[in-house]
C-alpha cells in the first residue's frame, strides 16, 4: 500500500510518563501477614480483614486459569508489590489538601479535579496506585441521596451496605483473578443510589498505575436500589514500563428491582512496545445481577493493555431483566485480547444483547469469547449476539468462541458474526473524496464500530474515536 | 486558446506486474467532455483509476500534467484537493459511516485546500439540498451508510451528487452508465450535464455510445489494447455503434485472422 501509511508516525503512548512521588508501599510478595497489613494500613474493622483472609485462603489452592487463548509467561506472584500508595495526609477534605503533584498528574491525563476545572457535570474518583486521591462532587451527590466515594471510605461510613453487597455477586472463590483480588484489593469506587433516584450526573473513576512492579487490584461496587438509574464511566492509564504490570479488579453491580446501571468503560492500560516488551496484564472480573425489570448495560471500549482478559457479564435474575454488552476490544502491537460476556437467563422473558467488534492489527491477537446461557426457568427468554471482527494487515488473528446453552424451548437464541478485511479499495474511495489516510482509517474504523460507540456519553464517545485512531496510527501499510 | 487542463504524455502502467496502459496520450482543455471508449480489457476504467491514484497501479513510464502540475506526484487526496474526481464503476460500501458525514468531510478537506471557509452542518445541509436536485437524489440516502444496500442506480446517482458537492475541475466518469436502466440513465447524464461549464472538463470512460446520446462529448477516442488508437469527434461513437469494435481490432491488427462465428457470438453476447 502507499507509502504515506509507513511513513505515518509510530504510535505514541502519551500516558507513558512517571509521577515522582512518595509512596508508602509494603514489601513484594503475598503472604498472610501481607494480607492483614493492607487491612491494617487501611483502618478496616475486623470482619473485612477476615473476609480478605478467607478469599486469600481460597486463593492458595487455586490455579491460574489456562483456557483463555493468551499466551504470556508465567507470573511470579512473590514477585509483586501488593500495596502502594501515594504518601499525603489523612482523608481529604477540600482539593486544597491534596498532593499538587497529583492533582497536576491527574490534570495531564486530561481528568481536571480542581474545582474551577472540572468535567461539568461529571463526579470523578480518581484512584492512583492502590488508593482514591479525591472524589468529586460528594456533596452535591450527597444532596440527590446518592453516595459517591473510594471503597476505603465506603468500608467505613457504609459498613452494612457494603458488608450485604461485597461479593454477592463475585463471591471470593469466583475465580483466580477475583479471589486475588478479594484478598489484597486496596481501593476502588463504591457507589448507592437509593431507592426511586436518578443519579443527577455521570459518575467516573479513573485509574492510573504509577509505581514500578505493582500490581493494581481495585474493587468496584454499584448499587442502584430499587426504580433507581446510574451512569457510570471509568478510564485507566498506565506508566510506558519494560515490565509487565498485573491488573486484577473485580466490579460488582447490583440492580435492584426496576433499577438500571449502565456501565462504560475505556481502557487504555500500557500496552507494551511494537516487540511486546512491558504492558498492563488486564485480568478482570466484571458481573451485574439484575432483579425483575431492572437493566444491566456494559459498554466497553478496550485499547490498551498487553492482555486482556475480561467477561463483563449479566445474571438476569429477575423476571423481564434485561442485560447489554457492548464491546469494541483492538488488538495492535503484540496485544492480546481474549474478551467477551456472560449472559445467564434466569428469569422469565428476559432479554439480553451483545454487540462486539473486534479490531486486530499488525500482530495482535482478538480472540471473541461470549456464553449465553438459558436456564430451564427462563421462559421466553430472548438473547441476539452479533460479533464482527475486523482484520488490519495479513499477520494478526481473529478468533471467536461463542458457547450457546439452551434449556428452554420457548426461548430464542441469534448469533450473527462476520470477519471483514479493511479493505485498500474503501481507502482510496475515501481519499479520492478529499481525506487523508489517516481520517480514511479512522472513518471506516468507527463506521464499524457505531453501534457500540452510540452506546458511550457523548464526551467519552469522542474520547474513544481519538483513542483508536492513535491506536491504530501506522497500523496499515 | 487557454492552457490545457490536463496532459497525458506516454502514459504506461502496470497492475502486479502486468502492463495496461502502453503509452496514453491525450490533452484536455477546460470545458471539453472526452469520451473514452474501448472493447473490454483495454484499459478504459485502468486510465481512469490511475488519473485518480488507486495505489494497486504503478506507473511506469510517461507524464500527467493537470493545471500545470505533475499530476503523478501527488497523494490520491490532494489530486481529489486540486479538483480530480472520479465517480466510480462500483461505488463502495462503508458500513456505519453516514452518507452525510462522509461527505461533509470530504467537501470541509477540499474547501480548506482551496482557502475557503467549511461548511459547519447548517450550511451543509443547505449546500445538500441545493445539490441533490440536480440527480433527484432520495434525501433518506443522506443518513444511511455510504452505498450500503443502495440500488445500482442510487449508487451511480450518489456518485455524481457527490461530483456536484465536491465541484472538481475535471470529472472522471467511469461506466457510469453500466447497470442502469434507460430512466435512470437519463437522470445522471442529466446530472452531470447540469455541471458542464466553460471551466470544468470531463473524461467519461464508456463501453456504449448510448450514454453519449445524453453526454454529447466534444472528442471521442478509441482504446485498444493500452494505447488510444483512433480520435474523432461524436460521429466516432456512432460509427463504433454501428460497427462494432471488431473494425477497430482489424484496423490495429490487420494480420490478425478473421474470426470464426463462435467467437462473434461470445463477443456478441459480452457486449
Amino acid at each position: 500500500m502507499s507509502n504515506t501509511f509507513e511513513s505515518l508516525a509510530e504510535r505514541e503512548y502519551k500516558w507513558g510518563f512517571v509521577t515522582d512521588i512518595e509512596a508508602k508501599t509494603l514489601p513484594k510478595g503475598l503472604n498472610e501477614d501481607i494480607v492483614r497489613q493492607i487491612s491494617a494500613l487501611k483502618e478496616e474493622p475486623d470482619w473485612m480483614a477476615e473476609w480478605r483472609l478467607k478469599a486469600y485462603r481460597h486463593w492458595v489452592t487455586m490455579s491460574e486459569p489456562t483456557w483463555p487463548n493468551v499466551k504470556y509467561p508465567p507470573i511470579d506472584y512473590q514477585d509483586l508489590i501488593y500495596y502502594s500508595a501515594p504518601v499525603q495526609k489523612k482523608l481529604k477534605q477540600s482539593m486544597d489538601e491534596v498532593d499538587p503533584e497529583l492533582l497536576k498528574t491527574f490534570d495531564k491525563l486530561g481528568i481536571p479535579l480542581a474545582e474551577q476545572k472540572r468535567l461539568a457535570g461529571v463526579a470523578v474518583d480518581a484512584i492512583f496506585d492502590s488508593v482514591s486521591v479525591v472524589t468529586t462532587f460528594r456533596k452535591q451527590l450527597a444532596d440527590a441521596g446518592v453516595v459517591f466515594c473510594s471503597f476505603s471510605t465506603a468500608v467505613k461510613e457504609y459498613p452494612e451496605l457494603v458488608k450485604k453487597y461485597l461479593g454477592s455477586v463475585v463471591p471470593v472463590t469466583d475465580n483466580y483473578f477475583a479471589s486475588l483480588n478479594s484478598a489484597v484489593f486496596s481501593d476502588g469506587s463504591f457507589c448507592y443510589v437509593p431507592k426511586g433516584v436518578t443519579c443527577p450526573m455521570e459518575l467516573s473513576s479513573y485509574f492510573r498505575i504509577n509505581t514500578a512492579k505493582s500490581g493494581q487490584f481495585e474493587r468496584t461496587l454499584i448499587i442502584a436500589e430499587e426504580g433507581a438509574s446510574v451512569s457510570y464511566l471509568e478510564g485507566c492509564t498506565a506508566p510506558a514500563y519494560d515490565e509487565n504490570q498485573l491488573h486484577a479488579a473485580v466490579v460488582e453491580l447490583v440492580a435492584l428491582d426496576g433499577a438500571d446501571i449502565k456501565y462504560s468503560t475505556v481502557q487504555n492500560w500500557y500496552a507494551g512496545d511494537d516487540e511486546g516488551k512491558g504492558g498492563i496484564y488486564n485480568f478482570v472480573t466484571k458481573r451485574g445481577k439484575a432483579h425483575t425489570n431492572a437493566r444491566i448495560s456494559w459498554t466497553q471500549v478496550e485499547t490498551g493493555s498487553a492482555i486482556t482478559w475480561k467477561y463483563p457479564s449479566v445474571l438476569l435474575q429477575g423476571d423481564n431483566s434485561i442485560g447489554e454488552f457492548y464491546s469494541v476490544a483492538l488488538t495492535t502491537g503484540m496485544q492480546q485480547a481474549d474478551t467477551g460476556t456472560k449472559m445467564i437467563h434466569i428469569g422469565k422473558n428476559t432479554r439480553s444483547t451483545i454487540i462486539s467488534k473486534g479490531i486486530s492489527a499488525k500482530r495482535g491477537q482478538n480472540t471473541y469469547r461470549g456464553q449465553v446461557r438459558v436456564m430451564p426457568k427462563a421462559d421466553g427468554a430472548r438473547n441476539y449476539t452479533q460479533c464482527d471482527s475486523m482484520l488490519i494487515g495479513d499477520k494478526c488473528g481473529a478468533h471467536t468462541f461463542p458457547y450457546i446453552d439452551v434449556a428452554n424451548n420457548t426461548s430464542r437464541v441469534e448469533h450473527e458474526a462476520s470477519t471483514s478485511k479493511i479493505s485498500e479499495d474503501q481507502l482510496f474511495y475515501c481519499r479520492q473524496r478529499g481525506l487523508s489516510s489517516e481520517d480514511a482509517i479512522s472513518m471506516v474504523i468507527n463506521g464499524f464500530c457505531r453501534d457500540v460507540f452510540r452506546e458511550l456519553p457523548m464526551e467519552f464517545a469522542v474520547e474513544a474515536t481519538k483513542l483508536l485512531s492513535v491506536s491504530l496510527e501506522g497500523s496499515v501499510g | 486558446m487557454a492552457e490545457p487542463l490536463l496532459v497525458i504524455r506516454k502514459l504506461h502502467a502496470t497492475v502486479e506486474g502486468k502492463e495496461i496502459l502502453k503509452g496514453i496520450d491525450l490533452t484536455v482543455y477546460p470545458g471539453e467532455v472526452h469520451a473514452i471508449m474501448g472493447p473490454n480489457g483495454s484499459g478504459k476504467s485502468t486510465l481512469a483509476q490511475v488519473l485518480a491514484g488507486h495505489p494497486a497501479f504503478e506507473v511506469t513510464e510517461g507524464q500527467v500534467l493537470f493545471n500545470g502540475q505533475d499530476l503523478l506526484e501527488l497523494e490520491p487526496e490532494d489530486r481529489a484537493r486540486e479538483g480530480v474526481f472520479l465517480a466510480f464503476q462500483y461505488p463502495i460500501e462503508i458500513p456505519g459511516v453516514t452518507n452525510s458525514s462522509f461527505l461533509r468531510a470530504g467537501v470541509n478537506e477540499v474547501r480548506k485546500h482551496r482557502g475557503e471557509d467549511t461548511l459547519d452542518a447548517y450550511d451543509f445541509n443547505h449546500f445538500v439540498r441545493e445539490k441533490s436536485k440536480i440527480v433527484q437524489l432520495d434525501p433518506s440516502l443522506l443518513e444511511r451508510s455510504v452505498n450500503e444496500g443502495f440500488s445500482g442506480g442510487e449508487k451511480k446517482r450518489n456518485e455524481i451528487f457527490q461530483m456536484a458537492m465536491l465541484e472538481p475541475r475535471l470529472g472522471i466518469l467511469d461506466e457510469t452508465d453500466s447497470g442502469l436502466d434507460i430512466d435512470a440513465l437519463r437522470i445522471v447524464a442529466g446530472g452531470v450535464n447540469q455541471l458542464r461549464s466553460p471551466e470544468r472538463s470531463f473524461v467519461v470512460v464508456t463501453h456504449y455510445q448510448r450514454l453519449l446520446d445524453y453526454i454529447v462529448p466534444d472528442f471521442v477516442h478509441v482504446l485498444y489494447d493500452g494505447r488510444v488508437v483512433k480520435s474523432g469527434q461524436k460521429e466516432l461513437a456512432l460509427e463504433l455503434e454501428d460497427k462494432g469494435y471488431d473494425w477497430i481490432k482489424e484496423m490495429v491488427e490487420p494480420d490478425a485472422k478473421p474470426k470464426d462465428a463462435a467467437s462473434l457470438f461470445n463477443q456478441a453476447l459480452k457486449a
